[in-house]
């Protein structure tokens, strides 16, 4: 009686299916150790693909877990791109790890959210630090870093010499007017599109390029006094003089965002200045040589600027053993293990021991340039909650720009959304 | 597996002896038994799937429902608050790219789903012939299909750049004439470009669709079409058309709704840029809702989203009814 | 074109003749539009990046010449587990399509040949639930599935725990019903002659046998369809196993491709991964194939 029993089984099946959700309640299963062995600190990288970044993780992992007893640090690596999304949704599922590392802009969003608790590291390890490397919320630190990134103007000598093109320096920037004649210039001498400005990217690395060319000219993405609004700081005539020449620069065709997120254009000696970060020196290096020059930005107006703050750590609010956590976090912030992020990476070294160490950054080495432009230049991006909304807008705003939308009202759009963004989320605590 | 009332009946009765008690109770009472039984067994083999369903589709669903009248967020300290209709007026009165992206979700519908159906339906009737070779030109139609989707957003991104391939192949067709342009940044050729892209990395799915339409259709009819006379085209329209009734329904849903949920391609390749031009309304309830954390706003979008859709699938299913 | 009933049989196959090959040079042209991702995903995936970007824009892109090597594949496998990731897809994709297959079936038997209080009520809610994406409801289906209890064996006792995150059993059991393959069960059954079960009936079938025994059989195609279709969102998983696995050795293959978008892209690494991933569905989409067709020409017998 086939159609019998199977009705019954399906039903019952069923009905157990209902009853195990009905009695659905939260709890999550926190795998806690049993009595004796060491405390699981769960550990999450964003590095996952990346293997040079992720030797260095393991040998901090290796080295912690075997000069102490009391925790075992378990680590998991995920892809880049997929981080932010697990993180969020680890979140709202309460399942994040002890410790996770996050984009440097994020922390104040994350720490306003209750994401993570205040970093209660050793002040001598936060002190030594970068100041970019570090993310505050609210004058409190809750993230470190072991090291910042840093953009600079790719060129060869040989070419600006060529054209007549003076060579800048940090002391005496391109202004905006030099800019604009040496790309004209350059454009002549047979290059279709100049300047790899890197639009064909999306994402942060918008606002992280971006906006520091924003506050040069004298705008910004929000008041940072207030924090409150972006009247004024995004739409006023500073931010549309430095649009209009955005804009321009698309127009004219010496910027375009075709081509491929990378530095092949100028490797290859189809752009004869590249605005990209220092993780491309190594390649762009191999193939130019001694013909490399490492530029800072121009000047809009108000003194070149790069945005600063990279990848950091934090130490999640549900994490069941802070103190453990804080351990593991002062012990990897010795030099070798900074030096080695830094050259293995090729990204600016956090603490000076490993400058001096390092062999990429140190006084004479082939990559210094970018530690005097880090130094001198560099803004980290509004350290506000509503950052990401902030950056959105801003992408998408400059992204109509480059594409032709006019001007004065794309800004006002996008201030007046980041305004009600901020206002819905009651300042977001400011 | 056998359930108790089964074990008393003797084995060598089984077959018939299921029947036996409901024809010997006469004819009423058996009918009516049987209806009584026929509805039990019906919901049960139904049941494993509404309940999946249930737990997996209606929940989330109405979970999405609820969070439409909160200012709910992805991240915040703060509790969600009951916000009542502001979010749908926000929607339809302060929020143009909401609308623009309505407009561009429709004008997507529109021109896909008859292109794609029909484009689907040649190729179907093109792989459906008895020709040597025919299994490799399935296969190969299919493709796209099979090729992940960001794979293939990626690729098309490529190729509709200034200097692509798109741009060299019309270069070369035109021998000069045309100059390149980039197709996803123009405001006026981006959702276009967008259009030709979806319809051919889908349309051999709906090939196969109607491919397993038209092998349903009985040789003999066509035969007897033969018989009296009837050219390709009158057998097409006297036998095969009529004969895809059903499946002309599944495949016109499933690409209406298949092409009102679009997504991914725009996510990869233009981010609703630009100008809005490609926005769509599952994009902006995604970047509303998860890129910028705005839960319960994002919610309010997809609720407005189902409705719409499902208000279209109605009359779509009124228009295509089966008359019979 | 017309083939008048008197005409001599030499005609009629001049005719066929000239359909046919009116036929091949369609279906030829077709073809290459049809098949260059794929020409250039394999021809890209052996050549270094600088090459594969600056043959972008002519037909070099489809071609395999210049600095060929297997060296992206040999950087694919450093860099991510490729047969794990392998492994968890295929177990992941067999079961949800598998389940679903038996599951649907059954559904859209009970839809479409059973009479049952409710039934086009249901019909139509199974339906209307096909207008959902799931990128809308993804975050309260993170929130729900972390609620969700689950049973786990502690030294040996059964006990229940909740959470399914992290699990095998969050990629597989919310999507192993899937309305598309209920409607399209549904409506594939309805064009098989209901006068089969009363027969059936008749001769004291129950009404699973009648599914098992001669509704099924007779409907090859439909089940060599919908495996297909539930086949490839099943083995295309990104967005639900990125929010819902955390542990690397339980994620499937399509959150590997994320591994190669790091500062710069490695794009032949990408082309060589997703070549490597690809390759398995067409196997299976050719087997499925022929299945398909033989159990079309075994049910070609019914009307």
């Amino acid at each position: 009686m086939n159609r019998r029993s199977l009705a019954t089984i399906v039903s019952a099946s069923a009905v157990s299916a209902l009853a195990l959700t009905g009695c659905g309640q939260a709890g999550q299963g926190d795998t806690t150790p049993d009595g004796d062995g060491p405390v699981e600190l769960t550990m999450w990288t964003h590095s996952a693909g990346n293997p040079a970044e992720l030797e260095v993780y393991e040998q901090i992992i290796a080295d912690f877990n075997a000069s102490q007893d009391d925790y075992e640090v378990v680590t998991e690596a995920f892809p880049q791109g997929a981080y932010n999304d697990a993180i969020v949704a680890a979140a709202a599922a309460n399942d994040l790890p002890c410790l996770l590392d996050m984009d440097g802009p994020i922390v104040p969003n994350w720490a306003w959210a209750g994401y993570i608790q205040p970093l209660d590291l050793d002040p001598a390890v936060t002190d030594s630090l970068l100041p970019t490397a570090v993310g505050t919320y609210q004058d409190e630190i809750y993230s470190a870093g072991y090291w910042d990134a840093a953009l600079a103007i790719f060129a060869r000598q040989s070419v600006l010499e060529d054209n007549g093109i003076r060579i800048p320096t940090a002391d005496d920037p391109w202004s905006v007017d030099e800019l604009d004649e040496a790309l004209a210039t350059l454009q002549d001498a047979g290059y279709d599109t100049p300047l790899d400005i890197g639009a064909e990217d999306t994402g942060e690395w918008w606002s992280y390029a971006y906006s520091p060319m924003l506050q040069s000219a004298g705008g910004d993405l929000v008041d940072r006094d207030t924090m409150l609004t972006a009247d004024g700081a995004l739409n006023g005539p500073e931010a549309v003089d430095f649009f209009t020449w955005f804009q321009g620069a698309f127009e004219q065709g010496w910027a375009s965002d075709s081509g491929t997120v990378g530095n092949e254009e100028f490797n290859n000696d189809e752009v004869a200045l590249s605005y990209t970060g220092v993780w491309n020196a190594m390649d762009s290096l191999d193939a130019v040589g001694d013909d490399l020059l490492i530029l800072p930005p121009p000047d809009f107006g108000d003194g070149p600027r790069i945005g600063g703050g990279s990848w950091q750590w934090g130490i999640s609010s549900t994490c069941n053993a802070p103190d453990g956590a804080r351990a593991y976090l002062e012990f990897s912030f010795a030099d070798e293990y900074v030096t080695a992020f830094a050259d293995n990476q090729v990204v600016i070294p956090a603490t000076p021991g490993a400058v001096e160490a390092s062999v990429h950054f140190s006084p004479d080495g082939d990559l210094r340039p970018f530690v005097e432009l880090s130094e001198r230049f560099a803004l980290l991006r509004p350290e506000t909650p509503a950052y990401p909304v902030i950056s959105s807008t801003f992408e998408k705003a400059a992204k109509d720009i480059m594409n032709g939308a006019d001007i004065p009202s794309t800004l006002d759009g996008a201030v007046a959304e980041i305004d009600a963004n901020i206002e819905s989320n009651d300042g977001y605590g400011f | 597996m056998t359930t108790p009332t089964s074990t008393p009946v003797p084995p060598h009765a089984s077959r018939p002896g299921d029947r036996a008690p409901a024809a010997a109770a006469g004819r009423r009472h058996g009918t009516r038994a049987a209806r009584r039984r026929e509805g039990r067994a019906g919901f049960g083999m139904a049941a494993p799937a509404l309940v999946l369903l249930l737990l997996f589709l209606v929940i989330p669903v109405l979970l999405a429902f609820g969070l439409s009248f909160t200012n709910a967020r992805l991240i915040s300290p703060n509790p969600p608050r009951f916000v009542g209709l502001d979010n749908f007026l926000r929607a339809f009165t302060a929020d143009p790219v909401f609308l623009r992206s309505m407009l561009n979700t429709f004008v997507f519908a529109a021109v896909v789903v008859p292109v794609q159906a029909a484009l689907g339906l040649l190729l179907a009737v093109l792989v459906n012939q008895k020709i040597r070779g025919v299994t490799a030109f399935r296969v190969i139609f299919f493709i796209p299909v099979v090729t992940s989707i960001v794979v293939v957003s990626i690729l098309w991104r490529f190729m509709y750049q200034e200097n692509g391939l798109i741009n060299s192949m019309i270069d070369t067709i035109t021998f000069g004439a045309w100059q390149g342009m980039a197709w996803l940044n123009d405001p006026s050729t981006a959702l276009g470009a967008i259009i030709v892209l979806s319809i051919w990395q889908a349309v051999g799915f709906h090939m196969l669709i109607w491919l397993s339409g038209l092998q349903t259709i009985p040789e003999a009819l066509y035969e007897a079409a033969r018989m009296d006379g009837a050219t390709p085209r009158q057998q097409f329209a006297n036998v095969t058309w009529p004969g895809l009734h059903s499946t002309m329904v599944f495949v016109l849903v499933t690409i209406t709704i298949a092409a009102l949920g679009l997504f991914v391609q725009v996510d990869v390749m233009t981010q609703g840029g630009p100008v809005n031009s490609t926005s769509t309304l599952v994009y902006h309830a995604v970047r509303k809702g998860y890129r910028e954390l705005e839960t319960g706003y994002g919610a309010t979008i997809s609720l407005i989203f189902f409705v719409l859709v499902l208000i279209i699938a109605l009359v779509q299913r009124h228009l295509t009814r089966d008359k019979d | 074109m017309t083939t008048p009933r008197t005409a001599a049989p030499l005609a009629e196959h001049d005719v066929r003749r000239r359909r046919k090959v009116w036929s091949y040079a369609a279906m030829s042209v077709l073809a290459v539009i049809f098949l260059f991702p794929l020409v250039f995903m394999l021809v890209s995936s052996l050549k270094p990046d600088s090459q594969i970007l600056s043959d972008i824009g002519s037909p070099q892109a489809f071609l395999p010449v210049g600095d060929i090597s297997l060296d992206n594949y040999f950087g694919v496998f450093d860099r991510v587990p490729v047969s794990r990731f392998l492994f968890n897809s295929v177990l992941v994709t067999v079961l949800t399509v598998g389940l679903g297959l038996i599951v649907n079936s059954m559904a859209g038997f009970a839809l479409s040949r059973m009479r049952w209080k409710g039934r086009s009520l249901v019909l139509s809610l199974v339906i209307a639930t096909l207008i959902v994406p799931f990128e809308t409801i993804a975050v309260p289906m993170v929130y729900w599935v972390s609620k969700l209890p689950t049973l786990v064996l502690e030294g040996g006792v059964p006990k229940y725990d909740f959470g399914w995150l992290n699990s095998y059993h969050v990629q597989i059991v919310p999507f192993i019903a899937n309305a598309f393959a209920i409607f399209l069960f549904t409506q594939y059954f309805s064009t098989i002659p209901k006068s089969l079960d009363e027969a059936a009936r008749i001769d004291g079938a129950g009404w699973f046998t009648i599914y098992r025994r001669i509704v099924a059989p007779l409907a090859g195609p439909a089940f060599a369809t919908v495996a297909i279709l539930t086949f490839l969102p099943a083995w295309n998983q990104y967005l639900w196993p990125l929010m819902v696995v955390q542990q690397e050795d339980l994620r499937p293959v399509m959150v590997g491709m994320q591994y190669f978008f790091q500062l710069n892209t490695a794009w032949g690494e990408v082309m060589a991964y997703t070549s490597l991933i690809t390759i398995p569905v067409l196997v299976v989409f050719l087997s499925f194939q022929r299945a398909f067709v033989s159990s079309v020409a075994a049910s070609g017998v019914k009307g």
